[in-house]
């Protein structure tokens, strides 16, 4: 599914709240993962001074980025890595693609990596006659059903049991019907353990790399992402230039902050760090910028670089609870992903930073403190500015503009609000109006603030 | 000019002004008893902590806990008598069929019930993953509060290969439904030496 489907946030929003109940649900399944977050934040009486601190350590590291990388490099090629540099996702590919063909590699086991789905990376091999199995079981579950990810975390988390049990069914031949989660689990097991024990090319992401020491570290619950890379004689490593980091001991700060952000763990269950290949194989690191610079450049909008991926942002938004990760029609969905897509295409992704009550509650629990519901806002003058708005959006924001920096419009206007929904609700409440799309407009009082303001304080 | 020039000049164009790396230390929460607060993380996410004196009481704690008649590895020489010692020539995918793993480590971390294996006490890498079972002994004073005093202990000390590793393999992507035993091991005992 490279190609992206016509359509806005709002568009594809009102397909999935088609459905309530699943609605309901993920709504729900999300709600209780920020709740299991805020209760290992609860735990930690420095959690706040962390959140200080990895967004510091970030703002350095952002400000030093040139010197870091070349540091990095120099150490990872002293520990016997190969080190690559890609431009663009274009050229990650064939960079990958060229290691594949030179090991003689035909199968390529994957572990989870939002960079090669942001440079759609699989569809690119399988092009090229490389057979690509992706082996986190969330992922593996989409592949199975052609489907994207709509979480950066917990990629599946929009299909039901029963759905995944007749993919099961269907491709690994389990019974029709199956859909308890562990038997469901040890089917993957097998399958997938066939697949790591033949496979000589195993490609991760990371989550950190170390500049002091050229090592990186790739964090999984699953073990997928070890046992791919300690049976294959090729482990490739995809990282964006957003993902380093100074010194060894700062992941003293980023380990506490991620899992315990992302889903409520204390840790994630591995936390490999790795640093020379085994002894006659070998590691490449591919290095990629794909926009990630033009977003440095943007001194309003560099800040979302500090994203470390734990997904906390998407877990509390009220909006990506209820239009679910496919609304966003990008790689990367939720908040962070409604400010970082604009970056790579403005006039493509015009749509997202509209669709955010600006709540603030992503910047909130967001653990390297990005301004997020902030850089939101500042999309919404940029993309207006620049003229992507849509017109509808356009005269809306033009009108209330005017009456909003006039008193005495704002006056007449308010008395006229009120009188024309309460008298006539199908005015407000009607399919010309997008704001009322999916929501309930609240009740109209009869009287304006400043009417009442003025009944009950009198002097 | 290459990608790499390329790449590093707009990092260079494009970052801002510097800003300082302040270097404070946290203070960060201290336990009263970190090993009984490592065996309760433990326990949380779905490993087992058993206390225990010395070696032997080890070895018959793994009779009880484990089937001995299939496949033990382990990089101790004093348990050869109840497992195989590991090869470091074989191919790793020759462990597929071990049962339990048996490895030291150099500490273990009270906050997450994690435990850090370097590649030298782990034999070959794949050896604490490839297993259905995974079991690691640590020293009581071994067992520090926080990640923080954990990176103060790991330094500046080199490895090719390390790992946090903390429960369990587990995966929760159908309906956040916790499954342990997703690729790796489907439990992980803790024997925590209190000498």
């Amino acid at each position: 599914m490279a190609t992206r489907e016509p359509g806005d946030h709002a568009a594809f929003a009102e397909k999935f709240n088609r459905d309530e109940a699943r609605v309901n649900w993920h709504d729900e399944t999300l709600w209780t993962v920020r709740k299991r977050r805020d209760l290992r934040a609860g735990q930690l009486p420095e959690w706040e001074a962390l959140r200080s601190k990895a967004s510091m350590i970030k703002d350095h590291t952002l400000s030093n980025l040139h010197d870091y990388w070349v540091q990095f490099e120099k150490n990872a090629i002293a520990n016997g890595a190969r080190v690559h540099w890609a431009a663009d996702a274009t050229e990650h590919n064939i960079i990958v693609h060229d290691i594949l063909k030179t090991n003689g590699v035909a199968k390529m086991v994957k572990s989870k990596s939002m960079l090669t789905e942001e440079c759609h990376l699989n569809e690119y091999l399988q092009d090229n006659g490389i057979d690509v199995v992706d082996s986190d079981l969330g992922e593996r579950i989409l592949q199975l059903a052609d489907e994207r990810p709509t979480h950066i975390v917990m990629p599946s988390i929009h299909i039901k049991k029963e759905e995944i049990g007749e993919l099961f069914h269907q491709h690994l031949g389990t019974p029709k019907g199956m859909s308890d989660p562990q038997f469901l689990t040890e089917t993957a097991r097998h399958h997938l353990r066939d697949v790591f024990l033949t496979r000589s090319a195993a490609l991760t992401g990371v989550n950190f790399a170390i500049a002091e020491t050229g090592e990186f570290v790739v964090c999984t619950n699953e073990g997928n992402a070890d046992m791919g890379a300690h049976l294959a004689d090729v482990h490739i490593a995809s990282v964006g230039i957003e993902k380093i980091i100074p010194q060894r001991k700062h992941l003293g700060v980023f380990l506490r902050l991620l899992a315990r952000s992302a889903t409520g763990q204390f840790i994630t269950t591995y936390s490999s760090h790795f640093s020379v290949p085994r002894k006659g194989k070998e590691i490449h690191i591919v290095i990629v910028d794909n926009g990630r610079s033009r977003q440095l450049a943007r001194e309003d909008f560099r800040n979302a670089l500090k994203c470390i991926k734990c997904g906390a942002c998407m877990n509390t938004c009220p909006v990506y609870r209820r239009s679910g990760g496919y609304s966003y029609n990008y790689t990367i969905s939720g908040p962070i992903g409604s400010i970082l897509a604009p970056n790579l295409d403005m006039a493509d992704h015009k749509d997202l930073p509209f669709a955010s009550t600006l709540c603030g509650s992503c910047t909130n629990v967001c653990p390297v403190k990005i301004d997020i519901h902030q850089q939101l806002y500042k999309w919404r003058q940029v993309i207006v500015a620049e003229g992507h708005a849509e017109n509808k959006k356009k005269l809306a924001m033009k009108a209330m503009s005017g009456i909003l920096s006039s008193p005495s419009l704002f006056k007449m206007a308010a008395k006229g609000f009120s009188w024309v929904s309460g008298i006539l609700p199908v005015a407000v409440k009607n399919k010309f109006n997008a704001w009322y799309h999916q929501r309930e407009m609240p009740e109209v009082k009869k009287e304006t603030f400043t009417a009442w303001y003025k009944r009950n304080h009198k002097e | 000019m290459s990608s790499r020039d390329h790449m590093l000049g707009l990092m260079a164009k494009n970052q801002p002004a510097l800003l300082p790396l302040e270097e404070t230390k946290l203070e960060v929460i201290s336990y009263k008893d970190p090993v009984r607060q490592f065996a309760e993380t433990l326990t949380a996410i779905g490993g087992k902590a058993i206390m225990v004196k010395d070696f032997s009481e080890i070895k018959m704690r793994i009779r009880e806990e484990f089937d001995t008649t299939k496949r033990i590895v382990t990089t101790i020489p004093e348990f050869s008598d109840l497992a195989e010692m590991f090869s470091a020539s074989v191919l790793p995918h020759s462990f597929e069929n071990t049962e339990l793993t048996l490895l030291h480590t150099d500490f273990a971390v009270a906050e997450n019930g994690a435990v850090w294996i370097t590649e030298d006490i782990m034999g070959q890498r794949i050896l604490p993953f490839i297993c259905q079972h995974l079991a690691v002994i640590v020293y009581a004073d071994n067992i520090l509060p926080t990640m923080q005093e954990a990176y103060e202990r790991i330094a500046s000390r080199r490895y090719g290969f390390g790992s946090f590793i903390a429960g369990p393999s587990k995966t929760a992507d159908i309906e956040q439904a916790l499954v342990l035993g997703a690729h790796g091991p489907r439990t992980m005992t803790v024997f925590t030496l209190n000498v």
